[in-house]
């Protein structure tokens, strides 16, 4: 309402119930309204609920019973054995597939950085994995392929390599699958690339002018322009992993060999899902988030010390 | 000076060389997917890396197609089409919607609620998808479409960003005329801003279509009835039921891949580009 103890009364800015909408103020919040709404129900409300539901032992249609910690003492106190080494085989695969995804889109996209009528051709090509590769069919041929009878060692055996139980035996399955989250370093060479392309070429060309080299160009340079769009990638990528889900439960039917390829997220729908235990999920799913939760705050610490903003001088 | 030329070239091609074979391994997955499709069954796993066929059939095609459980694929796709068109309508209209009013209206609350949007992309989802399975349960939504489709049309985090950055390369001299010409915010979207964005809508929709067409989680979760299953998850439940037909879940998955192909053929340019923008400053 009009302030109180004004003297003067305030003009109206508006005349009509279109007018009052289109005030800035109005408009605004009108027009991320629908955004409120889908984050209110569904991503407040279920974040909330989520974290009673780990206290009880919910489960659909029967009545809620509070439990306190129980849940969050079978998982961690081993009662639960599959909690731990799903835990840790996520933890395996992220720590691997992370840093050599980054790598190869970053190699990739460096190699590709040069100018050349055929880098379009390339660069779609290399893109083309990240695009279907998390699909249903892709995962179902990536069984077939590395099959103790497949494609791939088949081509080893041309090589003289005798045949590698890729998906059967524990001590390769997982980084059978990790394989196929680094085919699909596609997108974040797609987005290394641009940020190579969009280093200002005055910079270089000074550079030149000093004498300096490729190299020296690039590591004083072009690498530290990357720096942003790396820690945007790296948590990006690092979020991603945690979850993964599809390829263990399409390819190894989540766990197979003995529970090698027990994805966090899969050992989490089984116990929901399957078992019908949803309080306990959700005490999982709490978990993840602090897990992930450390990690970023991690790297966000450590950002300041190695990500280099143009804007800070 | 004719040596240095020579080595040039030489380098040039050495590269292209490597970067070709490169790129070949890349694809090679696919492509042996695809030639194993046509290749009869008794040769799958015979000559197993080959990619050509001796003898071209497609046997796997017709087997496949026939579905199982009496559906055959054209229901599974009709599905897959529904639910990925729709999703991507939504997604386009209510991100473009609401990366306006983030990008061009100045509001109070604006950071408040950007800074939101931002946090949700950094949560997992499994803290989500329970408490979500029991409010659509509640909802009766569960075993239709319902749960995959409305809430695309509530703005989709990773869509609106994308298209903001966008919307800033645009110059506000537009807008600015046009408010003074009396234009409100709705029509300044409308009809100004809307026609400008339209690359960073295409980008958005084929994105949003091709996750849709190939979730998995949602329809696991969500679809229980043959008669709703996707391609997604009937491909999935069709290879269990495949003891030793390789064959026809290879035809269903070359098939399935089609749309994103085809997609991919028409749209590169958009989509490596709108890709590719995350890495701009702005």
């Amino acid at each position: 309402m009009v302030g109180t103890g004004e003297k003067k009364r305030r003009r109206r800015a508006y005349g009509s119930l279109s007018e009052f909408i289109d005030q800035d103020r109005i408009a605004g919040p009108l027009f991320i309204l629908p955004f409120i709404i889908g984050l209110l129900v569904f991503t407040v409300y279920p974040f909330f609920s989520s974290l009673y539901y780990a206290f009880t032992d919910f489960q659909i249609g029967n009545p809620i019973k509070w439990l306190g910690f129980s849940n969050f003492i079978r998982m961690f106190s081993g009662t639960d054995d599959k909690f731990w080494i799903s835990f840790f085989v996520t933890f395996k695969f992220a720590f691997v597939q992370v840093p050599m995804k980054l790598a190869f889109s970053l190699l990739v996209a460096i190699v590709l950085s040069r100018k050349s009528k055929a880098i379009g051709a390339y660069r779609s090509i290399f893109y083309i994995p990240s695009l279907m590769g998390g699909s249903v069919a892709v995962a179902l041929m990536w069984k077939r392929l590395f099959g103790y009878d497949g494609a791939i060692n088949s081509i080893l055996s041309l090589l003289g390599v005798e045949a590698i139980p890729f998906l059967t035996s524990p001590k390769y399955a997982l980084w059978t699958l990790t394989g196929l989250g680094v085919w699909q370093f596609g997108s974040a060479m797609l987005i290394f690339l641009a940020a190579i392309k969009s280093v200002p070429a005055s910079y270089h060309e000074a550079a030149i002018v000093d004498g300096a080299g490729p190299v020296r160009r690039f590591f004083s340079i072009t690498f530290p322009m990357l720096t942003p769009v790396l820690f945007f990638n790296l948590i990006n990528q690092l979020i991603g992993s945690f979850q993964a889900f599809n390829s263990s439960y399409l390819i190894t039917n989540g766990g197979d060999p003995l529970n090698s390829t027990l994805y966090y997220a899969v050992h989490l729908y089984t116990e929901s899902f399957t078992y019908w235990r949803m309080g306990y999920g959700c005490a999982m799913a709490w978990f993840l988030l602090i897990i992930i939760g450390i990690f970023t705050s991690l790297i966000f610490k450590s950002s300041d010390a190695w990500v280099y903003y143009e804007s800070e001088r | 000076m004719k040596s240095m030329k020579k080595r040039k070239i030489m380098g040039t091609i050495v590269f292209h060389v490597f970067i070709i074979a490169f790129c070949f391994s890349m694809i090679y997955p696919l492509l042996w997917m695809v030639g194993s499709s046509f290749k009869e069954n008794s040769e799958i796993f015979v000559r197993v890396r080959n990619i050509l066929p001796t003898k071209w059939t497609i046997e796997n095609y017709i087997t496949g197609w026939k579905g199982f459980g009496g559906n055959t694929f054209v229901l599974f796709f009709r599905n897959s089409f529904f639910v990925a068109i729709l999703t991507t309508v939504g997604t386009t209209l209510s991100s473009s919607f609401v990366a306006f009013g983030f990008a061009r209206i100045k509001f109070r609350s604006r950071q408040f609620w950007f800074t939101c949007m931002i946090i949700t992309m950094l949560l997992p989802n499994q803290v989500m998808i329970i408490p979500r399975y029991v409010m659509f349960n509640k909802m009766g939504w569960v075993g239709t479409f319902n749960p995959l489709i409305v809430p695309s049309f509530f703005g989709q985090a990773f869509s609106i960003f994308l298209v903001m950055q966008f919307i800033r390369t645009i110059p506000r001299d537009m807008d600015e005329s046009a408010k003074i010409d009396g234009c409100s915010w709705f029509g300044i979207y409308w009809r100004i801003l809307l026609p400008l964005i339209v690359p960073a809508l295409v980008t958005v929709g084929l994105l949003a279509f091709i996750a849709a067409w190939e979730d998995f989680m949602g329809c696991l979760l969500y679809l229980n009835t043959p008669k709703k299953y996707t391609v997604a998850y009937a491909l999935k439940l069709f290879n269990d039921s495949q003891k030793s037909d390789y064959g026809a879940t290879f035809a269903m998955s070359a098939l399935s891949l089609i749309p994103v192909m085809l997609l991919f053929f028409f749209f590169q340019k958009q989509l490596v580009e709108g890709i590719s923008m995350q890495g701009l400053k702005g």
